[in-house]
């Protein structure tokens, strides 16, 4: 049926802990029938099951909803969509209702409309919280529709302090549950599309609240800090620990030299601060904005995802080179890539055992801090200790992340502070740049020419793409354009949770000076068919992860990208709301076309890159120095946390 | 006919075999006993009243490779006590009428899903369910009829109100914090484990096996055209004998007060807590389903009967009771008990009540399940109906 909730029939979450789903009765499941619906006396023809708020939307009758997301299963709890049909003594939840026969349907009768109101004015009567100081100002549902519904006085009474305390435990994610309306889609972003399962519903009626286990700060349960539940929150209940305060700090602080580094997802979401169509990257437009804003350097984190390609793809050669010559049985494989820190978070809590398939590379984000205080402060005489490293970045657990204890190999905290994309776009606004009208400007040496490697990190298959075209070249000696046009590896990209790609190597090339210290060459790939596996959202993690280990058909990989967040990091926590599966393909467009616009398309051809291996990391990828500064060691965590 | 359980008088049900009813069962085809069923006009005895041949159609048609009958025996609502009589007396009746259904739908499983409180009836229902099986009235080959197979599990519920609502009801019993479901889908459709079920009140299900046993013309005797047969109500309050009684259905609430010695009440609460509030100058009037309708509950208020203490009752037990999830419900009810307390301080406006009432209708309109949509009843007809008890009293200190 047309409405059926897919992700509620594929998810594995505890039953406990999903949301009702809407099946269509028995009778309605011929396939491709159609049913007639009246909405405001507009007629049209839906399959049967279409829900009345989809078959309005189709009609162009707006229907105001809350606890409806498009990323969501249903919940139908907030009762904002309420519509009168006929026949039925009760008011209807248009998000929740099938339309499984003819049916007519009224969206704003005065029943309707006094509903509506009303339950607002609830809402707003449990509601603690002033709009001028809150993160969500000017981008809130529940202040949105307060205007959309004429709400002039608080009918049933205003709350004048807080109800409880906010939880600013975690690095990623502050929890304000004064300004939560209970809507559950946190809860259903948690356990329905996550598969984490951090939030639920405790207790009952007016006591009801959404906590985690036992109650206990963010920080203390097994959070991943992904932010997918920020980013799907209506209301300033959720959002993310904020570090601007600190950032400006140091921009105004002259002993300080402050460094930004920008990864790519943002570029491609910051236009929809400004009120943009998504879609738009300004990658350039912001490199001047931040230069205005007195960031002292502004660097491209692509450099460090090319930087990533080469250290990542090389272990993965070294495993390979182990596995299959030296013979060696100990040699975890598939390797997994390491670059998403929600993705890091989620295997240590829930698949502790399978940390030996991981990727040692530090994330591009923490390869940037540890590269910038070592060789960037020597190659400018600049002591590290006033070096301050901001990075911008799609991200919540990004976050975290650069709180990790061991991410200080430069010898200080590698990155200082981790910004999201709605919170640069904040600091602009605050600046009075109107971030579209920039001039646009180049990324700042010695790190300035990034390749379109880099770039494609924020889709999901990017990093494999990146990593395919490297091996291609690299041990094929072949151009990837021989094999794909325009370098396009198609088949790893798309958004389908899980995927596979191949990769017959027919021939081999030989070892590029580069890697020649570690293998003597590369006959014994010769014939193989590399495989390659994507998953993005932890819940699609999740099903490779059991799948390898019931012996399945990613066991078989050789490489496999995890990303934490749906659609990879165009998705992710940190970056500007709303979000919505059209939203992320737009993002996801705007990345391919910048990556189709640069000159150099491939990781290894990074001449910044090319010269950090010559200049400083002299005993090449992997080596001893590159260990020191750009490999790290994970936490088994498990479930429990004391 | 009229009787007191907690006097010594018996129920009609006494005088039914239950053993009957099966044997007639398995001599009619599936299609004949929903006739019978039909014919008899039996509506749900659980509060809804919808009729029960509906709703058995509905799940014989529904496809699906296994079906359900539940009976309903979470008898949560204040002031019933009516199913916990059935069941400690009469529950071969009960289990006859699990089985029929599931004769007439196709079932072949059926579960008891019993309030948390009644536990110590368990170990009698289990014998009695061992018993049955020891008797071909359970399990494979009922009767010996080939394909009759049916067997009935006992789960026991947790002690929530709404738990009683067919998909909080069904949600509870697979596992899950027990919150009404978005319908439709229906359970007769989409039910326990996504499969058909079929749920019933442990009286309906009694009455089933009677009519069965008797036949549709022996049941429809008493009654009403719309309310056919007669009727268990759980009478308490001011009342000098209370107890569970048999009425017909369509008695007024006069005569029913005169039998159970309740005649000098000011009002009396029909229905539970979800139900209305009844004043005196409406005693005329009838309980049956086109009337005042009711689940069982009678609860009577004497003439010193504060109503606002009343509704103030009623109202703590639905923020109490209410599951949480939707706004109307949730935060309604904790307005109107607030509301309620203002105006037993005298400190509330009519203004305010005005806005009251119409948040009332508002939670009857958009609540998602009955709880949400019946909380404000009480309240509302009390509003309407004892002014005089609300107005008019003088701010106070506390
Ligand atoms: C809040 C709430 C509580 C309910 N509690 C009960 C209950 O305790 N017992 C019961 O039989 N029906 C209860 N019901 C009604 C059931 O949802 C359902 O209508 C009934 O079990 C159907 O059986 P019937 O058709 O035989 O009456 C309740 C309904 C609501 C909304
Ligand atoms: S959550 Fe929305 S309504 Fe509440 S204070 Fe913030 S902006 Fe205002
Ligand atoms: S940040 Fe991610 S893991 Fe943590 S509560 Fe939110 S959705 Fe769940
Ligand atoms: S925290 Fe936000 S998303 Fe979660 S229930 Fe509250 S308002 Fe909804
Ligand atoms: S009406 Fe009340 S009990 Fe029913 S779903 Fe809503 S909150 Fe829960
Ligand atoms: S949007 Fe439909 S009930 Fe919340």
């Amino acid at each position: 049926m047309a409405d059926k909730c897919a992700k509620c029939e594929e998810t594995r979450a505890p039953k406990s802990q999903r949301a009702h789903e809407i099946v269509a009765p028995a009778a309605a499941d011929a396939i491709g029938a159609q049913v007639s619906a009246t909405i405001d006396g507009k007629e049209i023809k839906v399959p049967i099951g279409t829900t009345i708020l989809k078959a309005a939307n189709e009609l162009g009758v707006h229907i105001p909803t809350l606890c409806y997301h498009a990323d969501l299963c249903i919940a139908g709890v907030c009762r904002v969509c309420v519509v009168e049909v006929e026949g039925q003594r009760t008011l209807q939840a248009a998000c929740a209702y099938p339309i499984t026969q003819p049916i007519k349907v009224h969206t704003h009768t005065a029943k309707v409309r006094r509903a509506r109101r009303h339950i607002l004015d609830l809402l707003l009567s449990e509601h603690y919280g002033e709009c001028y100081a809150c993160g969500r100002n000017n981008n809130c549902e529940l202040q949105a529709l307060a205007k959309e519904y004429g709400v002039d006085y608080f009918r049933f009474g205003h709350p004048d302090k807080p109800r409880f305390e906010t939880d600013t435990s975690s690095y990623s994610v502050r929890r304000d549950m004064n300004k939560c309306v209970l809507c559950r889609r946190c809860v259903r972003t948690c356990i329905d599309l996550q598969e984490v399962g951090v939030l639920e519903v405790a207790r009952r009626g007016a006591e009801s609240k959404v906590v985690t286990f036992e109650d206990k700060p963010l920080a203390d349960v097994v959070c991943i800090n992904c932010g997918q539940c920020i980013n799907r929150c209506p209301t300033g209940a959720l959002t993310e620990k904020d570090f601007t305060d600190e950032v400006w700090a140091a921009i105004d602080d002259p002993t300080k030299h402050v460094v930004i580094q920008t990864a790519p997802s943002p570029r491609a979401g910051i236009g929809e601060c400004f009120g943009l169509e998504p879609g738009h990257a300004l990658t350039f437009e912001m490199n001047t904005a931040m230069r205005r804003m007195g960031f002292d350097k502004v660097f491209d984190t692509n450099f460090t995802a090319d930087l990533t390609i080469i250290e990542e793809g090389t272990e993965l050669l070294l495993r390979l080179y182990k596995a299959l010559v030296e013979k060696d049985k100990s040699v975890a494989l598939p390797q997994f890539t390491s670059c998403s820190p929600g993705w890091v978070k989620f295997i240590e809590h829930f698949y502790p055992e399978m940390l030996p398939n991981m990727s040692s590379a530090k994330s591009p984000q923490q390869m940037f801090g540890a590269v910038i205080k070592t060789y960037y402060a020597k190659k400018n005489n600049i002591d590290p200790k006033d070096i301050v490293c901001v990075s911008l970045m799609p991200c919540a657990a990004k976050k975290f992340e650069c709180n990790r204890p061991e991410m200080c190999d430069s010898g200080f905290k590698d990155i200082d502070y981790g910004l999201t994309t709605r919170e640069l776009g904040k600091m602009i606004a605050e600046t009075g740049i109107y971030l579209p009208d920039m001039p646009k400007s180049d990324f700042d040496d010695p790190f300035g020419t990034a390749t379109g490697s880099g770039v494609i990190f924020g889709a999901t298959g990017g990093v494999m793409e990146a990593a395919l075209r490297s091996v291609i070249e690299l041990v094929m000696g072949i151009k990837v354009e021989d094999l794909f046009d325009h370098a396009d590896i198609t088949p790893i990209r798309g958004f389908e949770g899980m995927r596979i790609a191949e990769l017959k190597i027919d021939k081999v090339g030989p070892v590029p000076d580069i890697l020649k210290h570690l293998v003597p060459n590369w006959d014994w790939l010769k014939g193989a068919t590399l495989k390659a596996g994507v998953a993005h959202g932890t819940a699609n993690a999740k099903r490779v992860l059991d799948d390898i280990k019931a012996g399945g058909k990613f066991s078989e990989c050789h490489f496999i990208e995890f990303m934490a967040c749906p659609g990879g990091c165009l998705g992710g926590g940190g970056q500007p709301i709303p979000t919505s599966p059209e939203i992320r393909a737009k993002r996801a467009q705007a990345i391919y076309n910048e990556d189709a616009a640069y000159e150099v398309r491939k990781s290894h051809e990074n001449p910044a890159v090319i010269e950090l291996y010559e200049k400083f990391l002299t005993d090449g990828p992997c080596g001893h120095l590159s260990h020191k500064l750009l490999h790290t060691h994970y936490t088994p965590r498990g479930k429990f946390i004391g | 006919m009229i009787s007191s359980v907690d006097k010594t008088c018996p129920l009609t049900f006494a005088s039914v075999d239950p053993d009957a009813a099966l044997k007639a069962v398995v001599g009619k085809k599936r299609s004949e006993v929903l006739a019978e069923v039909a014919a008899s006009g039996l509506k749900g005895r659980g509060g809804a009243g919808f009729p029960t041949s509906v709703k058995w159609n509905l799940a014989a048609a529904a496809r699906g490779q296994e079906k359900f009958v539940i009976c309903n025996a979470d008898e949560g609502e204040p002031g019933t006590f009516k199913d916990r009589v059935i069941l400690s007396d009469y529950a071969d009746l009960v289990c006859a009428g699990m089985t029929a259904a599931a004769y007439a739908i196709g079932a072949t499983r059926g579960i008891i899903y019993l309030r948390g409180e009644y536990t110590y009836l368990r170990p009698h229902l289990e014998d009695v369910l061992a018993r049955r099986r020891g008797r071909s009235l359970l399990g494979p080959k009922i009767l010996g009829k080939d394909g009759f197979d049916f067997d009935i599990e006992i789960r026991m519920g947790a002690g929530a109100y709404v738990c009683g609502e067919e998909t909080a009801l069904i949600e509870s019993l697979e596992g899950n914090r027990g919150e009404p479901r978005n319908r439709p889908p229906f359970p007769v459709d989409t039910g326990f484990m996504s499969r058909p079920t079929a749920v019933n009140n442990v009286e309906t299900l009694a009455w089933a096996a009677c009519i069965l046993a008797n036949g549709a013309e022996w049941f429809k005797k008493h009654g009403t055209e719309k309310s056919t047969g007669l009727k268990l109500f759980s009478v308490s309050g001011d009342v000098e004998r209370p107890g569970v009684y048999e009425f017909p259905l369509g008695i007024t609430i006069a005569e029913l007060l005169r039998h159970v010695g309740g005649e000098n009440a000011k009002a009396a609460q029909i229905g539970g807590a979800s139900g209305h509030c009844v004043p005196a100058s409406q005693f005329e009037r009838t309980i049956a389903f086109e009337d005042v309708p009711t689940g069982g509950s009678v609860i009577v208020f004497g003439p010193d009967r504060d109503m606002l203490e009343v509704a103030e009752n009623f109202l703590e037990f639905f923020v109490e009771e209410s599951c949480g999830q939707c706004t109307p419900c949730r935060e309604g009810s904790r307005k109107l008990l607030e509301g309620v307390k203002m105006l037993r301080k005298g400190t509330c406006s009519m203004k305010y009540l005005r806005e009251l009432c119409g948040l009332g209708q508002t939670m009857q309109l958009a609540s998602k399940c009955g709880l949400g949509q019946s909380a404000p009843n009480a309240l509302l007809s009390i509003v309407e109906h004892f002014k005089d008890d609300i107005l008019g009293r003088t701010p106070q200190a506390v």
